[in-house]
């Protein structure tokens, strides 16, 4: 296993008086591609929220290339984050080119424009960079969503549901993202619950329900073996 | 937090970002413009039904309230672009602070303000009786400071209002409360300036404007984090 990357310990989110993480340990390390699975509500995109630093946590530690997530530094370790929910962040009254720039700009991204341009042909979308994002299909803003998240060549991509509503080809370039980034060792967090796809495509995973982890397994899982412990998992409660 | 020159060009690009949309779309002037030409032109006529001639404090005061309802339509306009396919969470994802977007929406509303009031000027001189002429580097001093803490009080509620169902009515009701003070004195200094007074003698008020300025703007610049993240 390479370098931790992200290690969240005892970990508890409240929203309201719901305890939506309740105690939470996980780890990543650098060169693995985790899966974290579990029902709707089980917590997921609360903690994708909280490991972002978008959310802070309500007690536990977030450490991030070995730093305070919520330190002084937050937003320099930000900077070597991505994130792609199910929502694209893209302003749909720029064009695709002018969304990947405005975000190379806030990351910091040297030659902004050439990444700009390489991320577009890598999408398929060469044609449609100079469109705005308005008239683009769903297929297509899916595609530059992941571009967005990759401008700045993260260390740590979360993917909150990558898989939810995706055409094939915004499928196939998910998980080509994740195997590229696993080969040039770094690490990626997924959520899903599309089980046959996301053991596919994982090197460890983790089943959530009720904001805990209730099985983790060491290395690739076993499908048969992972589907007994889910239910067992999510039927216990 | 980043600082100095990087904290500056995080704030840059995302006013690029808001002007670049804004010269394309030209929702928020056209809200601002158009809804500050029907207060103005509806202020004069009622003014004029009531009293003949318009008073200069009358005029201040029609300025004004055109100025802030006009206003807070364009800079609501600034935050729901933020919404739209939850943008303001991939801002806050990046190394922006949410004290930098804080500055570069405020930023960007003053801009904004201050050509809608550069439209709108001439027109008040029209039909208001406004002699703005003499008066224009005083005014726009006034304006200027006018301008900066009302964008202040606007923009941090503007991300309250905007995650709200009723986000239309909700901030006015959240800001005109806050904002009477600056009407008091925005008003109070431009009428003096509009009556030949110069800045000397607006300086009691302009003095307090500065003061509400730099409360609102601190307030602002601290307390966004709370706002946007949570």
């Amino acid at each position: 296993m390479g370098v931790q990357v992200l290690k969240a310990r005892s970990l508890v989110r409240r929203l309201g008086p719901t305890r939506v993480l309740a105690g939470l340990d996980l780890q990543v390390a650098a060169g693995e591609v985790v899966g974290v699975f579990g029902p709707n509500g089980a917590g997921k995109t609360t903690l994708v929220r909280v490991l972002a630093t978008l959310l802070r946590p309500t007690a536990g530690d977030v450490s991030l290339f070995g730093e305070d997530a919520f330190g002084p530094d937050a937003s320099r370790l930000r900077r070597r984050l991505g994130l792609v929910t199910h929502e694209s962040f893209l302003y749909p009254d720029l064009t695709g080119t002018e969304n990947l720039l405005f975000y190379a700009r806030l990351y910091g991204v040297q030659n902004g424009n050439a990444r700009a341009d390489e991320l577009i042909a890598w999408a398929g979308m060469e044609e449609h960079g100079r469109r705005q994002v308005r008239a683009y299909s769903r297929g297509m803003v899916q595609r530059l969503a992941l571009a967005r998240a990759l401008i700045h060549a993260p260390d740590l991509l979360f993917l909150d549901e990558p898989f939810s509503g995706l055409d094939a080809l915004a499928t196939e370039a998910v998980e080509q993202v994740m195997g590229r980034l696993r080969s040039e060792g770094r690490a990626v967090l997924l959520t899903t619950h599309d089980i046959d796809r996301g053991l596919r495509i994982t090197d460890r995973v983790y089943i959530l329900n009720r904001g805990r982890v209730t099985w983790g397994s060491p290395g690739p899982a076993d499908p048969d073996e992972f589907k007994d412990a889910y239910r067992r998992a999510v039927g216990a409660g | 937090m980043s600082h100095g020159v990087e904290g500056v060009t995080l704030v840059l690009a995302i006013l690029w970002k808001d002007l670049r949309i804004e010269w394309r779309t030209k929702e928020m002037l056209t809200s601002f413009v158009v809804l500050a030409v029907l207060l103005v032109l509806t202020l004069s006529f009622a003014g004029q039904a009531a009293m003949g001639r318009v008073s200069t404090s009358r005029v201040a005061g029609a300025l004004w309230v055109s100025f802030l309802f006009a206003g807070m339509l364009g800079i609501q306009r600034s935050f729901l672009l933020e919404r739209e396919n939850e943008c303001i969470t991939g801002l806050l994802a990046s190394p922006v602070e949410a004290a930098e977007v804080f500055l570069a929406k405020l930023v960007g509303n003053v801009m904004l303000l201050g050509i809608m009031q550069a439209l709108i000027l001439p027109l008040a001189a029209l039909f208001l009786g406004a002699r703005i002429g003499a008066a224009l580097p005083a005014l726009a001093v006034v304006l200027g400071l006018g301008n900066l803490g009302f964008a202040a009080v606007a923009t941090f509620f503007a991300a309250v209002a905007v995650r709200t169902r009723s986000r239309e009515v909700m901030l006015p009701l959240l800001v005109l409360p806050l904002l009477l003070p600056l009407v008091i004195l925005a008003v109070s200094a431009t009428a003096t300036v509009l009556d030949g007074g110069g800045l000397a003698e607006a300086s009691p008020a302009l003095v307090y404007l500065v003061a509400f300025d730099t409360i609102y703007c601190t307030a602002g610049w601290l307390l966004f984090e709370f706002v946007v993240r949570e």
